[in-house]
């Protein structure tokens, strides 16, 4: 944010790059993408408001699982506008009893128990035949058909209209967490992260902040799991695995938690890494958890911290606090 | 009638399980407060040694004991190296470091090994059928699995409340300072804690895998229940987990049965309404 450089440049990269025919590696990109928004979605929550979820993936599960029931299940409709609305809507429905329990515990037992409650969303879409339950998911029949009225304005079963809607989508998310983080709901967030108590003493309902925080992220997290549905042409109950949770959580704290690119950065290095070490070992989960062990002993503050290590002296000298 | 008594042994026996696991979860979290996701890797660390050791010796309780032993050996190891760096730390760097392991385990386990569901034998002593009521017959080797998950929770329980040992144990866990200042050891008072909990893991995960199998998955689904257990008890004292060790299993072998398909959702949903009435558990101390 503070660079507008980078970000432009970003994002020219971004726009101009189906150009170059590489499709392999515009459905990387996309994937990247998508996952960016989730792990920034899940940064709303853990360097913002100071909440470790251990459950985020469940929010994801539910917006592609959305996608996949009324598009394909159960055939009612598959219009994009109409089933995203209803996927946000459902996350955050669902999200709310999930807030009110969770938030009744701290610390360990907060992230204890957001595991708990992301295993029954789990095992919901694991074992549910109503809910198109099954250890392998199902296949979407197409993708959703972005009409308004008889009016359809662009095909999403184009893969180049597809990378520009999700380039969109994902631009269009982050947007709102700028947006959310910047407003003075965000300033308190960050107010309740660095100091709950002052907080509660100055009057702010803080449960409540906590908990419309909870509901936000897990509204923007069922956007990239429906973007995610429909890259994959399919749902499937690992969406809403744990590990997908400790993914996301790995995701943000590689890039820098509490950093509003933290979560792309994170993303980005980790998918490509991913990608790169499948192509050369079969071993890549062994190395992986090396790496995090590595990580989190010698760089607790996410890979961007480096370069802040180097830039330490110079922000210091035009921070006027 | 019988089948009911049937069901309420196992449910007996797959409490006193979760147990193992949980009390081990409870005193790394009362005691050291440190959060261990990779409590169910050692769990399916205790099964998969015992299946590799005895694949080769072909003596299952020869096998047991060196599973046991190992078991020990690398908890202690992974708490020098490790652990002991992160008792009290943020919360975060502990999950972060504790899915860093399971990921270790589990692909060890899957270069090492297999990534195929195993059976290993009741041993031949053990593989019998008792009669219970007129018509109904039980195996012989849960109600031994059973016998000795109680007597390895009855030696916990004078551990921690009649031995000097666990007077430092429980002193750790209300003041690291001023039990640090009355001279006690800490660090190596935790080491032995850890390695407690690690070789408790493992046990459950070896005499439970004759009546259930070894699987990929088995260490995750037994931290979940026993994390359930753990937010369910409350981290007050043992009997808490205990009692909500055995509440658990109730509940979840007989919802299982009334509701085949979602029955597995019902000890969530104990833990959820715990959550709203008694949020540290139901032994817990109010804050």
């Amino acid at each position: 944010m503070k660079k507008p450089g980078i970000f432009l440049s970003g994002l020219v990269v971004l726009l101009i790059f189906p150009y170059f025919q590489l499709n392999f590696y515009n459905d990387l990109i996309l994937r990247i993408l998508i996952m960016a928004g989730f792990a920034m979605s899940l940064d709303v929550l853990l360097g913002y408001t100071g909440l470790i979820s251990l459950g985020h993936a469940s929010w994801f599960a539910i917006g592609a699982y959305v996608l996949g029931i009324s598009g394909t299940l159960y055939g009612y409709t598959n219009n994009l506008w109409i089933t995203l609305g209803i996927a946000i809507l459902v996350s955050s429905l669902v999200a709310l009893p999930v807030a009110l329990c969770v938030l009744r515990t701290r610390g360990l037992f907060f992230i204890m128990s957001t595991l708990a409650f992301a295993q029954i969303i789990y095992y919901i879409f694991h074992d549910i035949a109503m809910l198109g339950g099954g250890s392998d998911g199902f296949p979407l029949a197409a993708r959703p058909i972005p009409s308004i009225g008889s009016w359809v304005p662009f095909n999403l079963d184009d893969e180049y209209t597809f990378y520009y809607f999700i380039v969109a989508l994902v631009a269009a998310q982050v947007g709102i967490i700028a947006i959310i983080l910047r407003s003075p709901f965000g300033r308190l967030l960050i107010g309740i992260r660095e100091n709950k108590e002052r907080m509660t003493s100055l009057g702010y309902p803080v449960t409540q902040y906590q908990t419309l925080a909870f509901c936000s992220a897990a509204a923007l997290a069922s956007v990239s799991g429906y973007a995610y549905a429909m890259l994959m042409y399919g749902v499937n109950p690992e969406f809403g695995s744990w590990r997908m949770s400790a993914d996301a959580l790995i995701f943000v704290i590689i890039g820098g938690m509490g950093k509003f690119w933290g979560g792309l950065v994170g993303t980005f290095i980790f998918i490509s890494l991913e990608e790169f070490a499948l192509q050369i070992t079969d071993s890549w989960h062994l190395a992986l958890g090396i790496l995090i062990v590595g990580l989190v002993l010698f760089l607790p503050g996410g890979v961007l911290s480096v370069f802040n290590r180097f830039t330490r002296t110079s922000s210091k000298l035009y921070r006027h606090e | 009638m019988d089948l009911v008594l049937i069901q309420l042994l196992n449910a007996f026996q797959y409490g006193l399980l979760i147990f193992l696991v949980a009390s081990g979860l409870t005193l790394l979290l009362g005691v050291m407060n440190i959060i261990n996701l990779a409590h169910g890797s050692f769990y399916m660390m205790g099964a998969y040694l015992l299946f590799v050791i005895n694949k080769y010796t072909g003596n299952i309780y020869l096998s047991a004991i060196a599973a046991l032993i190992a078991s020990g050996i690398v908890g202690l190891m992974l708490e020098r190296s490790l652990f002991r760096r992160f008792y009290g730390a943020e919360h975060l760097q502990q999950v972060v470091l504790t899915y860093g392991i399971i990921l270790i385990f589990e692909s060890l386990r899957s270069r090492l090994v297999d990534d195929e569901v195993h059976v290993i034998k009741i041993p031949q002593e053990f593989d019998f059928s008792v009669q219970l009521g007129s018509i109904m017959s039980y195996p012989f080797y849960r109600l031994i699995v059973s016998v000795i998950c109680l007597v390895v929770a009855a030696g916990l329980f004078l551990l921690i409340n009649k031995t000097n040992i666990g007077a430092k144990i429980r002193a750790g866990a209300i003041s690291r300072e001023m039990t640090e200042l009355l001279g006690i050891d800490i660090k190596r008072l935790y080491s032995w804690i850890f390695g407690l909990g690690v070789i408790l893991a493992a046990y459950a995960g070896m005499v439970n895998a004759p009546i259930s199998t070894i699987f990929p998955g088995m260490g995750f689904n037994i931290l979940i229940v026993s994390f359930v257990a753990v937010i369910v008890g409350g981290i007050g004292s043992i009997w808490g987990v205990l009692a909500s060790s055995q509440l658990i299993a109730i509940i979840d072998t007989f919802a299982k049965i009334w509701i085949p398909e979602a029955g597995g959702m019902a000890i969530f949903l104990v833990m959820a309404i715990v959550l709203i009435i008694r949020p540290t558990g139901l032994t817990g101390h109010r804050e």
